[in-house]
């Protein structure tokens, strides 16, 4: 299948760093909510980038400016350079939009050669099925399909018309385990083969799996910006609850402790590692009771994250 | 994973004519088979003008009084039916499927990529035309061979292109329908226009049988004058000028299609904005 895809070699460094995508400034709102406030990205080409925040945040806003489909109301938003509008850049670029239905009586073939059809070299047909993954299930129709099908079909018009940038946003969601790391294969074999790509997602393992570089957005702000390592380490940790005599700032002092908190009497501690602070807390007090211990969700990471106001960048 | 770069280089953007072309007749296609496949619009869309021509024109027509002017009811109401026909095919074809489309996400999909956007909506005429000449194929078909029509070929051909062209008003209108309503409430819309635009134009009841107060507003009506030209082309016409026929429709067509345009524009503003 490879032998099918045109490989160029790499000019020089340089070359393979330019941007692909940028926003400069941008901000966006949808009446008095506002989506996007001053966000500077840079999209370099061959990069996989995950934007990564919770529902709201921004990231489907992000796509749909850079798609074209949406006008920044302050900010400048380029795409190889020119306006996402602009057709020479539109053949140059796949998308993979969260869609509520998609018409169903079309088989699974039929939806691909059109896609193909409007871009200038596409892929052929049978390589865009085998790289989603819907050889054995081409002759079906779309509304015969299970979801996580659905997904891939969507995802093969992205990839069909064998474009530069592709832009997927929330690829995986509402997928089962299984299926999602179907669609984490494919998409690994897409940016193998030296395509930028920017996805959104509100998992963390999701952005970790796939991305280069995460940038974690929130309210419409970006509020950090890494490699998973670097985002991870801000990210990931422990959460670890307990009744205790020891005064905040004491805990606080201890190492490893991102964050702590009085709720409701207790102490809910953030921490990148859980054994070594029970230890010192139980050393400093035998008495300390009530204790619960439980992994740091992603919401955990941007309360903090976004409660110190202030922005972390980590590269 | 350095092993193939992302190619920067500007790609060939010239599109010739022959590849837009491609790209119409495959949407068109499409449109066609997806539409096919729904039986809901193939089935209704295609069975009901055929249905009332069989029990109207054909088991109670049977009898009739000499017909119409001299020409026979199972003659007379190919033309009404036809009309009847072409006007279902055209709104469900576009109004419906434009209201879910713009409203449901698909079209976002669609004008993210690099599809000429007037390929879409070509699109939807196309297929509208295609089961419009698919009626009135049926019901000449019907007439000629269990109705004792007779018809000159000439004339058959004649009355299938009039009511093909006569596709395009009301695909104007359901366009400009599907950009106003929503996608649910699409098909109600299009069906309290749809029926009740029929039934005054003389669709159902030949144009003479209807209460006078109805033929009064008749007139005003774009299926009353497409009928019309139909019946004209066997015979049957009132003997109006065809020109202030088309007249109307032409004029009808192009107040749809600005409906349609500031349909459009709300929406892409919306988009926009």
């Amino acid at each position: 299948m490879l032998s099918m895809i045109q490989e160029t070699p790499i000019a020089n460094a340089h070359e393979y760093r330019r941007v692909a995508a940028r926003l400069e400034g941008v901000a966006k709102s949808y009446g008095s909510v506002e989506a996007l406030r001053g966000v500077d990205l840079d999209i370099r080409a061959g990069e996989t980038v995950a934007l990564l925040g919770p529902n709201g945040a921004g990231k489907t806003t992000a796509v749909r400016l850079l798609l074209g489909l949406a006008r920044a109301r302050s900010g400048r938003v380029s795409v190889f350079g020119g306006d996402p509008l602009d057709p020479a850049v539109r053949v140059r670029t796949g998308a993979m939009l969260q869609v509520a239905k998609v018409p169903e009586t079309l088989r699974v073939r039929e939806h691909i050669d059109l896609f193909s059809s409007y871009y200038p070299n596409p892929l052929p047909l049978e390589a865009s099925l085998a790289a989603a993954g819907l050889e054995e299930i081409q002759n079906r129709k779309f509304g015969d399909l299970s979801g996580g099908q659905r997904q891939r079909v969507l995802f093969a018009l992205a990839l069909c018309g064998d474009p530069d940038l592709l832009f997927l946003d929330e690829p995986t969601v509402g997928l089962d385990v299984e299926a999602r790391r179907t669609l984490w294969e494919e998409i690994r074999k897409l940016v193998a083969r030296g395509k930028t790509v920017l996805l959104t997602t509100h998992y963390l393992e999701e952005a970790d799996a796939l991305a280069d570089r995460i940038v974690v957005i929130n309210k419409g702000t970006i509020v950090a910006e890494g490699t998973p390592a670097e985002i991870k380490v801000q990210t990931a940790g422990k959460r670890v609850r307990c009744i205790t005599r020891l005064r905040t700032e004491t805990v606080r002092s201890l190492p490893g402790v991102f964050d702590v908190r009085e709720d409701r009497g207790a102490l809910e501690i953030r921490v990148a590692s859980a054994e070594p602070l029970l230890r010192e807390l139980l050393a400093r007090d035998s008495e300390l009771n009530g204790l619960e211990i439980s992994t740091a969700g992603l919401e955990d990471a941007f309360l903090a994250l976004t409660r110190d106001g202030e922005t972390i960048t980590a590269n | 994973m350095a092993t193939a770069a992302t190619t920067l280089a500007t790609p060939d953007l010239h599109r010739p004519l022959a590849r837009t072309l491609t790209i119409y007749a495959k949407e068109a296609k499409y449109e066609f088979l997806k539409c096919l496949r729904l039986r809901a619009y193939a089935l209704s869309t295609i069975f009901f003008p055929l249905m009332f021509y069989v029990l109207f024109g054909l088991v109670m027509g049977r009898q009739s009084l000499g017909g119409i002017g001299g020409v026979s009811l199972t003659k007379y109401l190919i033309p009404t039916y036809g009309t009847f026909g072409v006007m279902g095919a055209s709104l469900f074809g576009t109004a419906s499927l434009l209201a879910s489309e713009r409203g449901l996400g698909w079209l976002q999909v669609k004008r993210a990529s690099p599809m000429p956007p007037f390929a879409y909506f070509t699109a939807k005429v196309v297929m509208s035309m295609v089961f419009s000449a698919i009626v009135v194929l049926l019901l000449l078909l019907l007439g000629v061979t269990l109705g004792g029509v007779q018809i000159a070929p000439l004339d058959a051909a004649k009355l299938v292109a009039t009511l093909v062209a006569g596709a395009l008003p009301f695909c104007a209108m359901g366009l400009a329908i599907g950009y106003f309503a929503g996608p649910t409430s699409a098909p109600a819309i299009t069906n309290m226009i749809y029926l009740p635009l029929s039934f005054c134009s003389g669709l159902w009841i030949p144009f003479m049988f209807l209460p006078k107060v109805v033929r009064e507003i008749a007139v005003f009506l774009p299926p009353y004058h497409l009928s019309q030209l139909a019946l004209s082309v066997v015979g049957a016409g009132r003997g109006e000028s065809n020109l202030t026929h088309w007249e109307v429709l032409i004029g009808f067509t192009l107040l749809c299609l600005g409906a349609a345009w500031i349909g459009f524009r709300r929406d892409e503003d919306k988009m926009y904005g």
